[in-house]
């Protein structure tokens, strides 16, 4: 079955090989941005990342920009 | 009631009393570009108190789709940002004592900019002044409003608003070696002046004496992607930045010419420290004979040189437009000034 996410506010359907954040945030092309990642309410380390994702969790990516 | 204010003090958060805080407020906006344009407007017609503005640059074709404050005729005079920016402010509310400065911010004189000052508004175009404005607001005890925004997305954080709440420096840990800016992706005005916005609200809500819950917030107007984050948890005891030892890092100045590549521009900025300042008219007179379309003013000396357009302004920076390479730029410098 596949996986649907709300990511940032809108519904999002995962890819069957995106199993977990890292895999997410690679496949969104943030793999090598500064950012910070919160699922379901809570903020994630980095080393938990490898965290998997499962149906209908709710993920907030906010990554830094240098731009003003 | 009619008073300028009026439609202000009718907004109950804020009331009379919390217009004669705006009233009595001194702040400084770090940056005179999109944001810290969008930003100081509303402020100033707000009515703050007192407005310092600052900023680096002169004004650019490129920057006139999204920095409020500025006319094709400030380009063609070719004004410092902070120059155009001051009279501007002025003529739009005479309440507020506006002060334009031409001035990098660095770490030799972040603090006394700051000085006397309440709230910081962020208007800067990179992460390392912003993490230099964290270090100097922390240690001042001033609450600054961080923004960001490139594209058609945008993020702000208040910092130094409540207790307990982490600085930028524990969000950040390290100065990422390279991120996003106006120059790779370029930016819209949208997302400038909804991030400007929510800076300015903050900072009015602070000002006011509202009760501030901080967040680390995000949008993008494009795609309708939005995110608010609650990051308490990532309020670090050991951080350099805002734990009990603070060092602060990011003030520690260095005795060599720095350099950095400016958001938005194909340009690279060279400063060099306060014990070895290349005065102007001086290095006008040295170049005449070698340099095309030399143009001075009380700020600053431009040229064209190599193909490339040189700008020295009297703080003792200059901008070598027309190139991303900091070796091309320091070498273009080292053959003007030797
Ligand atoms: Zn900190």
């Amino acid at each position: 079955m596949k996986k649907m996410i709300d990511l940032n506010g809108k519904t999002y359907s995962v890819v069957p090989e995106v199993a977990t954040i890292q895999q997410l945030l690679e496949h969104l092309g943030l793999g090598d941005r500064i950012l910070i990642v919160e699922k379901n309410k809570e903020i994630l380390q980095k080393d938990h990342y490898d965290t998997p994702i499962k149906d209908r969790d709710q993920i907030e990516i906010i990554h830094f920009v240098g731009g003003g | 009631m009619t008073g300028k204010y009026s439609r202000q003090e009718l907004f109950a958060p804020i009331g009379p009393v919390g217009q004669q805080r705006i009233r009595e407020a001194k702040v400084f906006v770090l940056g005179a570009g999109a944001l810290g344009s969008s930003g100081a407007e509303m402020l100033v017609r707000a009515g703050v108190g007192e407005l310092t503005i600052v900023d680096r640059d002169i004004l650019e074709w490129t920057n006139l789709h999204r920095q409020q404050l500025y006319t094709e005729q400030d380009v063609i005079d070719q004004l410092p940002k902070a120059i155009a920016a001051e009279s501007r402010l002025r003529a739009i509310n005479s309440d507020v004592k506006v002060r334009g400065i031409v001035a990098d911010v660095t770490p030799e004189n972040v603090l006394d900019l700051f000085e006397g000052h309440q709230f910081i508004l962020d208007g800067t175009d990179n992460i390392e002044t912003r993490l230099l404005a964290n270090d100097a607001a922390l240690q001042l005890g001033i609450p600054f409003f961080m923004g960001a925004c490139v594209g058609s997305y945008g993020l702000t954080f208040p910092i130094g608003v409540k207790e307990g709440s982490p600085c930028l420096h524990c969000l950040l840990e390290a100065l990422p070696p390279q991120s996003l800016t106006c120059d790779t992706v370029g930016v819209i005005s949208p997302i400038v002046v909804t991030t400007a916005a929510r800076q300015t609200a903050e900072l009015l809500k602070c000002i006011t004496g509202a009760q501030m819950e901080p967040r680390l917030e995000s949008v993008d107007l494009w795609t309708g992607e939005r995110a608010a984050m609650d990051v308490h948890s990532m309020k670090k005891s050991s951080c350099p930045s805002c734990s009990d030892t603070p060092t602060y890092p990011y003030l520690s100045a260095n005795e060599v010419i720095r350099t950095a590549v400016l958001c938005g521009r194909d340009t690279v900025q060279l400063t060099w420290p306060r014990n070895r300042q290349v005065e102007l008219l001086p290095f006008a007179e040295s170049i005449r004979g070698i340099v095309s379309n030399l143009k001075q003013n009380p700020y600053l000396v431009s040229c064209e040189y190599n193909a490339h357009r040189l700008v020295l302004f009297c703080d003792g920076r200059m901008l070598v437009h027309g190139t991303k390479d900091i070796m091309v730029a320091r070498k273009i410098v080292a053959g003007l000034l030797g």
